[in-house]
């Protein structure tokens, strides 16, 4: 155990490509459960994950190839006829069948596999900063034209749903952000990173601006965790992060009888 | 805002429904600073009336004319958004654009409680305001009455009294004590 690697230099870059994603993805992942899409960030990684191991058969760098085909699997749900949690689930299983295809049968992709299904963030360069700090710049502009229009299609659906050209940027941004964040931090650790912190945060805050802030300090808690954590044990930081999440939400208090917690049922 | 007595919504022969008409030549007069009441036993097709009138495809047949830039702010019968949702009453208010002022001192306390921890007339009386102190010009409030106690129907007969001068409201409710309160247009449908 060697804990002098935490302060390495040579981990800063992976450590600043998780820090923004662990703050955007449970912010992204607020959105997903409000719109009844929380599923789809699985969905959409599994079919990313296809994409990306196709990418890296086909010789393109990895952020490219994640970053496209995480597009390409928020425009398959977006021409979803249904959308619900079956086709989510269908998406999830068509993409699994297609990655491990994929990566049995191709040694580049078995390569790539070890990224995206184990989360090596510790071998990520400056491309993966830049697309994260990418995807979260443009899904924080996405988000404060979008913001009112979703909340209101969800309390007053009478008012009509959010413009198409609104869903179709969230959804894009939704998708570029599972792709640059499988390559980085593996499938799982996205998936819980955007599905547990929203989860833990609209059972408890009081308000939306509250549950943004609770998100996003429990994802950044259970990053901070996971990765030292990882390093420290030298595993992959999809499990390590993973278990984090699921630890910090657990711990997290629920702030109920605090000054702005959440109030009692009148 | 419009000035009061402007004809904010004239529709002439409406026929709305969806496979097939649930009601047919309907004409209606939308006019600011007055309500119209549709009455009419349950299944005759009030709330697709007032969904038809922000939805094209629920026309069947008729004429509905908007001014440009029109407005309209529609309450559903039905609350079912809020649950498990982390949003208070504050925020529901400013996803409208509604004003706080005015709201009566009883929920005027409750506005950084979540919606889900509300009472349901609390709860109704709520979502009502942060439709009808919107800035909306046609206000269709379908069964605003749901769930409110004596107090929530006090408070939602004075406002109909008086309703906002440059607001044209239609209203659907089967609440006789909100009809006589209402009581400008009243368009009986029948079964």
């Amino acid at each position: 155990m060697n804990l002098d690697l935490i302060f390495d230099p040579l981990f800063r870059l992976p450590f600043l490509t998780g820090l923004l994603l662990a703050v955007w993805l449970p912010v992204l992942g607020l959105y997903l459960r409000l719109r009844g899409e929380w599923l789809a960030v699985l969905g959409m990684a599994q079919l990313a994950s296809a994409g990306a191991l196709g990418g890296a058969v086909l010789g393109l760098p990895a952020v490219v190839g994640g970053a496209g085909a995480g597009l390409l699997a928020a425009l398959a749900k977006w021409g979803l006829k249904r959308p619900s949690d079956s086709a989510y689930a269908a998406m999830l299983l068509l993409g699994w069948a297609v990655a491990v295809a994929v990566m049995s049968n191709h040694p580049l992709a078995e390569q790539a596999a070890g990224a995206v299904f184990d989360g090596q963030l510790y071998f990520t360069g400056g491309g993966h900063l830049a697309a994260s700090a990418a995807v979260l710049g443009i899904g924080v502009l996405v988000l404060v034209r979008a913001h009112r229009a979703m909340l209101r299609a969800r309390v007053h659906p009478a008012l009509g749903p959010p413009g198409a050209a609104t869903r179709l940027a969230f959804d894009l941004v939704a998708g570029a952000s599972v792709g640059v964040a499988i390559l980085s931090l593996g499938v799982m650790a996205s998936f819980a990173l955007a599905f547990v912190p929203a989860w833990r945060a609209f059972a408890t805050a009081p308000s939306w601006r509250s549950a943004l802030w609770r998100a996003m300090a429990m994802g950044l808690t259970a990053y901070v965790v996971g990765f030292a954590l990882a390093l420290v044990l030298d595993q992959p930081f999809g499990p390590a992060g993973v278990a984090a999440v699921l630890a910090v939400a657990a711990l997290a208090p629920p702030w109920r009888g605090l000054p702005g917690g959440a109030s009692r049922r009148r | 805002m419009r000035p009061p007595g402007t004809v904010l919504l004239p529709a002439q022969g409406l026929s709305v429904g969806y496979d097939r008409p649930l009601l047919q030549g309907l004409d209606l007069q939308l006019v600011a600073g007055r309500v119209t009441t549709l009455l009419g036993p349950n299944g005759a097709g009030k709330s697709t009336v007032l969904r038809a009138l922000g939805e094209a495809r629920l026309r069947l047949a008729g004429q509905v004319w908007q001014a440009p830039g029109l407005r309209l702010g529609h309450l559903a019968q039905a609350a079912e958004g809020q649950a498990e949702l982390p949003l208070c009453g504050r925020e529901l208010l400013a996803l409208t654009g509604a004003s706080a002022d005015g709201l009566p001192p009883w929920l005027a306390d409750c506005l950084d409680a979540r919606l889900d921890r509300l009472s349901g007339g609390q709860l109704q009386y709520l979502r009502f305001w942060s439709i009808a102190a919107a800035p909306f010009d046609v206000l269709c409030l379908d069964e605003p009455g749901n769930n409110l106690d004596a107090r929530g129907l006090a408070a939602l007969r004075a406002w109909l009294h008086t309703p906002p001068a440059g607001q044209a409201v239609v209203l659907v409710t089967h609440d006789d004590s909100l009809v006589d309160a209402a009581r400008q247009n009243v368009i009986r449908i029948p079964s």
